[in-house]
């Protein structure tokens, strides 16, 4: 046989092999990717689990705020072990984390604490960062995320709005379609978002990668008819003292910019 | 003169918060001769401005004069003590100022920052002014607002609370609750 003929023949096979290849593994991801979307829109368990790991995602300032609302009405002993991310750079929120997590004994649960961990991640771009270096550290970012969740593989996860969930709850997303973990992806938009989603929040609506979606506003109902309103939750009790570390952070920015 | 627990009964205190922001329009406006004037003619004695991060500096007066007396600061850990000893709260658009001083059944303006790139915290403010919580503005309308404000015209916020948020959760994810 002629050589050229018969290298030329089975290169074609190999190359029809490979797409035929190709396109059965993507079509077999999309039809999985289907089911998980679909899958993520009901109610998980028909019996009551026991305890879920649980990732808390926090954000600076308000964000924060309101998520230690939200934690302070839910109970902390189905969602155990419980682990906290907050940007590197961002002390205060942990703190806070902190301070709830020390208060929970008081409350009527008597159960121990001490699953709780606390860590933090890199942020993708602080303000004002070049946009060059940006695509370094949104890498690092990556990276670092992907590293905690393999460590974590949470099966509840809660946000509230800032960017450092969108990369997370992606990873969670990648991380069910593969079969790795089931995480049910909870998302409540902030209060102070009244007509329009904010970025994470219209990202993980769109890409439907939140399993439920809690709008505090009716407007966003109307508008965005897959998400759950669920009215203000401004709780009574919400403080916003600063505390003398507060303060020092943004004296030090003062002297910073004063002085530069 | 008398004791400083007299002074204070009698005193009525603006306070005027930007937060850890620097919004300096906010401050410019509030230390202007028509809006201090304003301010007296409503009957409030004293002042205070706390600046944050920005760099205009208010003039100090003693008020003995006559007119309002003004101070200012740049941060404190106390916020909420200032909170609850003002009469009327002039206050930056951050979601977080605006709740503390609802919840604490404060009369506030809250001026919205045009400086600000993508502005969403101004749905806030008019949403709660649409709903007569709160009063609305911008620097260059806070002496119209100041004026024009009828203080009975407020309706009380009532805070709500995250349980709905958390039975969702709690039926979505199977647990029963007793």
């Amino acid at each position: 046989m002629d050589n050229r003929y018969s290298c030329f023949f089975s290169d074609m096979g190999f190359l029809n092999v490979a797409i035929s290849f190709i396109i059965g593994i993507s079509t077999l991801i999309m039809i999985r990717i289907f089911y998980v979307v679909y899958r993520s829109s009901k109610p998980l368990y028909s019996r009551p689990p026991g305890t879920l790991s649980t990732l808390i995602i926090l954000g600076s300032g308000g964000h924060t705020a309101e998520m230690i609302n939200l934690l302070a009405v839910m109970q902390m002993d189905r969602f155990k072990p419980r682990y906290y991310i907050a940007a590197a750079t961002d002390n205060m929120s942990l703190q806070k984390a902190r301070v709830l997590e020390d208060s929970l004994p008081d409350k009527a649960e008597v159960e121990l604490v001490g699953t709780s961990q606390f860590m933090q991640i890199y942020r993708s771009r602080e303000v004002g960062q070049s946009y060059v270096t940006s695509v370094g550290t949104t890498l690092i970012a990556l990276s670092h995320a992907l590293w905690l969740m393999i460590k974590i593989r949470p099966q509840v996860i809660l946000c509230n709005g800032p960017g450092t969930c969108v990369p997370l709850c992606v990873i969670a997303f990648v991380f069910k379609v593969l079969g790795i973990r089931w995480s049910s992806i909870f998302y409540v938009e902030s209060i102070a978002r009244v007509r329009r989603l904010s970025l994470s929040g219209l990202l993980l609506y769109k890409l439907r990668m939140a399993d439920q979606l809690f709008v505090q506003w009716p407007q966003l109902k109307s508008k965005y008819p897959r998400a759950n309103y669920v009215g203000l939750f401004q709780v009574a009790n919400f403080r916003l003292y600063w505390t003398s570390e507060e303060t020092e952070v943004a004296n030090h920015r003062i002297f910073q910019i004063k002085y530069d | 003169m008398g004791g400083s627990d007299d002074s204070v009964k009698s005193k009525r205190i603006v306070f005027v918060t930007v937060g850890t922001t620097c919004f300096d329009s906010l401050v410019r406006a509030v230390d202007t001769q028509e809006v201090r004037e304003a301010l007296f003619k409503k009957g409030y004695t004293d002042l205070v401005i706390q600046m944050g991060r920005g760099s205009y500096i208010p003039t100090k007066s003693t008020g003995e004069d006559g007119s309002l007396s003004v101070d200012y600061f740049t941060f404190s850990s106390s916020i909420a003590e200032y909170l609850k000893s003002a009469s009327l709260v002039i206050s930056h658009a951050g979601s977080g100022s605006i709740f503390e001083t609802l919840r604490l059944k404060k009369p506030v303006i809250v001026v919205v920052n045009e400086d600000l790139m993508d502005n969403h915290q101004s749905e806030l403010a008019e949403e709660l002014a649409e709903r007569n919580h709160l009063f609305c503005a911008r620097p260059q309308t806070l002496y119209q607002t100041i004026s024009g404000m009828d203080l009975g015209s407020l309706v009380a916020y009532q805070p709500g609370d995250a349980t709905p948020v958390a039975n969702f959760i709690n039926r979505f994810l199977g647990f029963n609750d007793e």
